[in-house]
């Protein structure tokens, strides 16, 4: 054999959806309730008293927001659980010993993953519109973030599931880090809301990036450049598949 | 011939510092099947896991049908499939779609008529539409197979295929193998016994603390191995063995209730007509003769100490 592996990939690729269909019903319900559940609570009690920002009313300006916050943290379980679960139950080995490289691995892997960020992303938005007005200026560049973010924290959550030794680790990153990072990284206000300093610490929080691009396709405004928010979300896509190749290279916490 | 696989000056010392495998030397010839035989812990998984890619040596190389394995892992890959010593696989699947999934990560394109003549061989045929988790142990057994067949690997390591396995399947699978192996397939299978290796093998390996003690063909070895043991019950337990039995080299056991004579099965004379008609001449009753091969354990003791007496003989 010879060239790319699409076999594997294509196998990976198929597992993994199918791991995911058996749980269907949790995996599309869940995020229509929870995402009424903000439009109902942040949307419609809090945000009637709240002005709008730039021209958006605050209801719209959420649904970016509320979608950035479920692709990552979907992005980060569903990849995660991946390998980890593999790992747990030693069926790893089959993976291991299969001519199948690192990055086809990935490709598997974080392909389905992201596909099923992606089409959970596309549920919030369509329910979204069943609460607030929405238009969207840029429907490309906000497919190209939707998928971009999916892929990036995708490969994240394939890291973790790797480093991870246990459950708890596999929840501890997403839970210490990204949540917060995301509350703070302007999901539900604009960083301009924020008093100095924060306003500033806040350009260091990489997830103010994909929002503020995300928000930017959707309504022509953002809190950052457009420029910066693709730049900083690729090079998170970039620093993530070099740590992934590293991994691989090393046998790290997948060999002895 | 080239072998079809060579192993050489492997060693590994796991990240606890323990050595399991020191300095390995192996060469598998095209088409024969090899038992690896060894007491737990000898590195048997260890060797096979090396070879097929999931532990990596700490020194050494592997050539696998000229491939380098870590080198060019996926020409050597493609060619192996393995059964480990563990039952893992999905629980959630089901047989036929664990075995289509082994099929496509080793890059072979589908064939569900050759993926169905496996099920049958391995009669899990009705069982191909179970999730796996709803098999018995036994049969979770023969899905490992199943799946390590399922992109037609022409090495196949058995990690202890026959552990916990019924008399049904354990014929099932020497048939298996003993057809696999007319269409080519080379396999290397470990075991703790040594009837199996008898049953099955072309050559065995004998591996004690990570060192591959000797490799022979089973011929030569059972022949060298071919010790039996003869108990004798008495009916009068006795303290010490009569000098006069002292040419038969006995031992006491169970407390002076038995005598034991150890004997070359293959031998010309045995020494058994004599040592009977002397126990006779000096009025020894006995109840009961019981005669058994030795076992494996006996064959490592009996290795190890030949191994460890030659190395001082050659210090000396
Ligand atoms: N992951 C590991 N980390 C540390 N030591 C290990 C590891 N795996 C195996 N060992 C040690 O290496 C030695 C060889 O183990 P291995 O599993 O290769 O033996 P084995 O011959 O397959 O034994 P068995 O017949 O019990 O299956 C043992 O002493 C074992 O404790
Ligand atoms: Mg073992």
């Amino acid at each position: 054999m010879t060239g790319v592996n699409f076999h594997g990939i294509w196998a990976i690729y198929k597992f993994e959806m199918a791991r995911t269909l058996r749980t269907l019903w949790q995996s599309v319900v869940t995020p229509v309730i929870t995402t009424s559940l903000y439009f109902i609570v942040f949307g419609g009690a809090i945000g009637s008293r709240i002005d709008s920002i730039g021209s958006v009313n605050y209801g719209s300006f959420l649904v970016p927001g509320l979608i950035m916050l479920s692709l990552l943290t979907q992005s980060i379980a569903n990849a995660s659980i991946g390998i980890y679960f593999p790992k747990f139950t030693g069926t790893v080995f089959e993976l291991l010993s299969a001519p199948i490289s690192a990055v086809e691995m990935v490709i598997g892997f974080v392909g389905a993953a992201a596909t099923k960020s992606i089409v959970i992303g596309l549920i919030i938005l369509i329910t979204s519109a069943f609460f607030v007005p929405l238009r969207i200026d840029h429907p490309a560049a906000m497919l190209a973030f939707l998928v971009l973010t999916s892929v990036t924290f995708s490969m994240f959550g394939f890291i973790i599931g790797i480093w991870a030794k246990g459950f708890e680790q596999l929840n501890i990153v997403p839970a210490l880090l990204v949540t917060p990072l995301t509350f703070l990284g302007g999901a539900f206000y604009s960083i301009d809301m924020l008093p100095e300093p924060w306003r500033t610490v806040s350009l260091f929080n990489p997830v103010v990036y994909l929002v503020s691009g995300f928000r930017w396709s959707f309504f022509g405004q953002g809190d950052v450049s457009i420029g910066w928010s693709l730049g900083v979300t690729g090079l998170f896509l970039l620093l993530c598949l070099g740590l992934i190749i590293a991994i691989f290279r090393t046998g790290y916490r997948l060999k002895n | 011939m080239q072998s079809i696989l060579s192993v050489s000056q492997v060693s590994k010392t796991y990240g606890s510092g323990h050595k399991a495998l020191d300095h390995v030397d192996l060469e598998i010839r095209r088409g024969e099947i090899f038992a690896l035989l060894g007491p737990n812990g000898a590195g048997k998984t260890t060797l096979i896991s090396i070879i097929c890619g999931i532990v990596t040596p700490s020194t050494g190389t592997i050539l696998v049908d000229g491939h380098d394995a870590i080198r060019h892992p996926r020409e050597a890959r493609s060619r192996i499939g393995l059964v480990p010593q563990e039952i893992a696989v999905d629980m959630f699947s089901t047989v036929a779609s664990t075995m289509r999934f082994s099929r496509g990560l080793f890059g072979k394109k589908p064939d569900q008529a050759y993926l169905d003549q496996v099920l049958k061989d391995l009669s899990l045929w009705d069982k191909r539409d179970a999730k796996i988790m709803e098999l018995s142990g036994g049969m979770k057994r023969r899905v490992m197979i199943a799946k390590a067949l399922s992109h037609q690997p022409e090495i196949l390591f058995l990690d202890e295929p026959t552990a916990g396995v019924d008399v049904s399947l354990r014929r099932d699978m020497w048939k298996m193998i003993g057809k696999l192996r007319e269409q080519g397939t080379t396999i290397i299978l470990t075991t703790h016994y040594i009837e199996e290796a008898e049953e099955m093998a072309d050559r065995v390996g004998v591996i004690n603390k990570g060192q591959l003690l000797l490799v022979e063909e089973k011929a030569v070895l059972m022949k060298k191995l071919g010790k039996r043991e003869m108990d004798i019950a008495l009916v009068e337990p006795m303290t010490a063995v009569p000098v006069e039995l002292n040419e038969w080299h006995l031992s006491l056991e169970d407390e002076g209730h038995r005598l034991r004579y150890v004997f070359d099965a293959q031998a010309e004379r045995t020494g058994i007509p004599s040592l009977l008609r002397k126990l006779a001449d000096l009025g020894i009753g006995f109840k009961d003769l019981d005669t058994s091969k030795s076992s494996l354990e006996d064959i490592f003791v009996d290795l190890v100490e030949h191994k460890e007496a030659s190395n001082e003989g050659a210090v000396a």
